[in-house]
């Protein structure tokens, strides 16, 4: 009893706190010299009526190119994971091959990735060779992102307990069967939340794509802005990246609270 | 003179500058029982893994059957497949059910059908009382349980020899009896093994030869009767002053 009035005070108290502190920074805000202007452009509702189809319209662009992304990055960040986990002698190329890129595509903007391939491989002029920016926008995204994944594969995958490639191999299994059937399954399941929040990242980064000229949701705002001069069609375009990455932000949370949950009741034998 | 089931000759194995099995030579003839005992940190389980290959040695050769299974370029994983091991901490798979820790090894290692090691998997886990927890996760499992699916993973490999390396000492006491039972059963059933332990009593009762090993070195062998009775060496006295002081109740 004693247990939930106390829980019902620290709710009550939170709560308070909360209306109090939003409270004051709504009023400084609010009464500040400039605000009547800022108001009207960034707050406007007419505006943000007139921007927002055009904006999620555009927006589509966005979701296709994180979608096929994150397929092609799946797939790339794991080869590279694995040629930079694997131990024979016999890979060693592709082992410092893996490691070189990892290093080098972890260290570039993906801005300039995008700028380097978006400018570059059309102006290659080679025959045969896509000019469509979208697709030179995808792959800068893919080489980029993949560095960053294939590392959160190789933590899961090193987390693996060193027994539990023992015990496989002592069934016979040969290492690339331990890697498919005892060391992977495992790695990959410990690093899904961090490979969702990479893919929030990517999410938003879809945006960047836009330098090297297709029209998606954010350079749809600007366009809407040059035209009218307010800034409301940018909180348009925020509101329907945050209305997609928010209930993706929720869930790698959960399954982090899960999987910290697991961990802590049960021992791994 | 018969071949041996396993031959252990002259073997070395250091890790960095330290010695950690020196000058080993051991034998196990087929369907006897060899418990290796000494202190914690004396090489028992570096021997275990030498001979499943899972520890290169530095010298000396392991033979299985009269063939050098040390040798440089022999195809490992196809003499890992003809001796099992069982672990001090199991190390079921967790990802994986009871009945698939069973089956992994079988229809991978061995290319059985899927049928085929699902059927043998299910009848050695029921001649093991495990038939009611084939389909639960290791994590469910009582520590005791959990041991007797490792043997029983080991086993559906068909081993000619299985090693066994401290498989109670992770164990409440309580549990310790059914793991024993099981292993116990296997030597009635003219299983070879080899065991690492603590439990002088079931060493003593199980064993046809029993090896003291101390520092890496194998100081004292001798059918258990002749080494728990009479130990020559005074290590080996000292080591089981020591441990039946322990034990004793
Ligand atoms: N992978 C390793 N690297 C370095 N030293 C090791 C390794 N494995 C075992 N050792 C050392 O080798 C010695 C023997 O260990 P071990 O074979 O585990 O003994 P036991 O099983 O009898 O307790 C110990 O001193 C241990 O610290
Ligand atoms: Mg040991």
């Amino acid at each position: 009893m004693a247990e939930r009035a106390q829980r019902r005070r620290s709710a009550l108290i939170a709560g308070a706190s909360t209306v109090v502190v939003f409270g004051v920074v709504i009023v400084l805000i609010v009464s500040a010299p400039g605000w009547d202007k800022v108001q009207q452009a960034f707050f406007s509702p007419q505006d943000f009526r007139a921007s927002f189809p055009d904006i999620a319209r555009k927006f589509k662009l966005n979701v296709r190119m994180f979608l096929i992304a994150e397929v092609f990055i799946l797939v790339f960040a794991l080869l590279l994971a694995l040629a930079k986990s694997s131990r024979s002698a016999l890979l060693f190329p592709l082992r410092i091959t893996a490691t070189v890129y990892i290093d080098v595509f972890r260290g570039i903007p993906a801005i300039l990735v995008i700028f380097i391939l978006g400018f570059g491989m059309p102006g290659l002029q080679i025959d045969g060779l896509p000019i469509d920016p979208v697709f030179w926008g995808i792959v800068a995204l893919v080489l980029s992102y993949s560095a960053y994944v294939a590392e959160v594969f190789r933590s899961g995958i090193d987390s693996v307990h060193e027994s539990q490639r023992s015990a496989a191999r002592s069934l016979g299994l040969t290492s690339a069967q331990t890697m498919r059937h005892v060391l992977l399954p495992q790695g990959v399941r410990r690093v899904i939340p961090p490979l969702l929040n990479d893919f929030i990242a990517l999410q938003k980064e879809t945006a960047l794509v836009s330098v090297i000229g297709p029209i998606e949701a954010a350079r749809q705002a600007g366009i809407y802005t040059a035209r009218s001069f307010n800034y409301t069609s940018y909180l348009a375009a925020a509101a329907i990246f945050v209305a997609i990455t928010i209930p993706q932000t929720r869930l790698a949370d959960w399954l982090i609270a899960r999987q910290r949950r697991r961990t802590g009741t049960r021992g791994n034998a | 003179m018969t071949t041996p089931k396993l031959a252990v000759e002259h073997v070395w194995k250091s890790f960095g500058d330290r010695d950690v099995l020196c000058d080993i030579s051991l034998q196990v003839a087929n369907h006897d029982v060899v418990c290796l005992i000494g202190s914690s940190g004396s090489g028992k389980s570096t021997l275990l893994r030498a001979i499943n290959l899972l520890e290169p040695i530095d010298d000396g050769a392991i033979r299985l059957d009269g063939t050098n299974i040390s040798e440089y370029g022999l195809d490992e994983n196809q003499i890992r497949r003809r001796i099992g091991m069982v672990f001090q901490a199991f190390n079921l798979f967790p990802h994986l059910s009871v009945r698939k820790n069973v089956t992994l090894g079988p229809r991978r290692a061995l290319g059985q059908s899927a049928s085929e090691a699902t059927a043998r998997a299910d009848d050695l886990l029921g001649r093991f009382g495990l038939t009611s927890h084939r389909d639960a996760f290791p994590d469910q499992l009582s520590g005791g349980q959990q041991q007797r699916v490792a043997i029983v993973r080991a086993l559906a490999m068909d081993p000619e020899l299985i090693l066994l390396d401290e498989v109670t000492s992770a164990l409440d006491p309580e549990l310790v009896g059914e793991v024993l039972a099981v292993i116990r059963e296997l030597k009635s059933s003219g299983m070879t093994m080899i065991l690492a332990t603590h439990e002088m009593g079931f060493a003593r009762e199980i064993a046809d030869k029993v090896c003291f090993l101390d520092g890496g070195r194998i100081l004292e062998e001798g059918p258990p009767a002749q080494l728990f009775d009479q130990p020559q060496n005074e290590r080996t006295q000292a080591f089981l002053g020591h441990v039946i002081e322990a034990q004793r109740p």
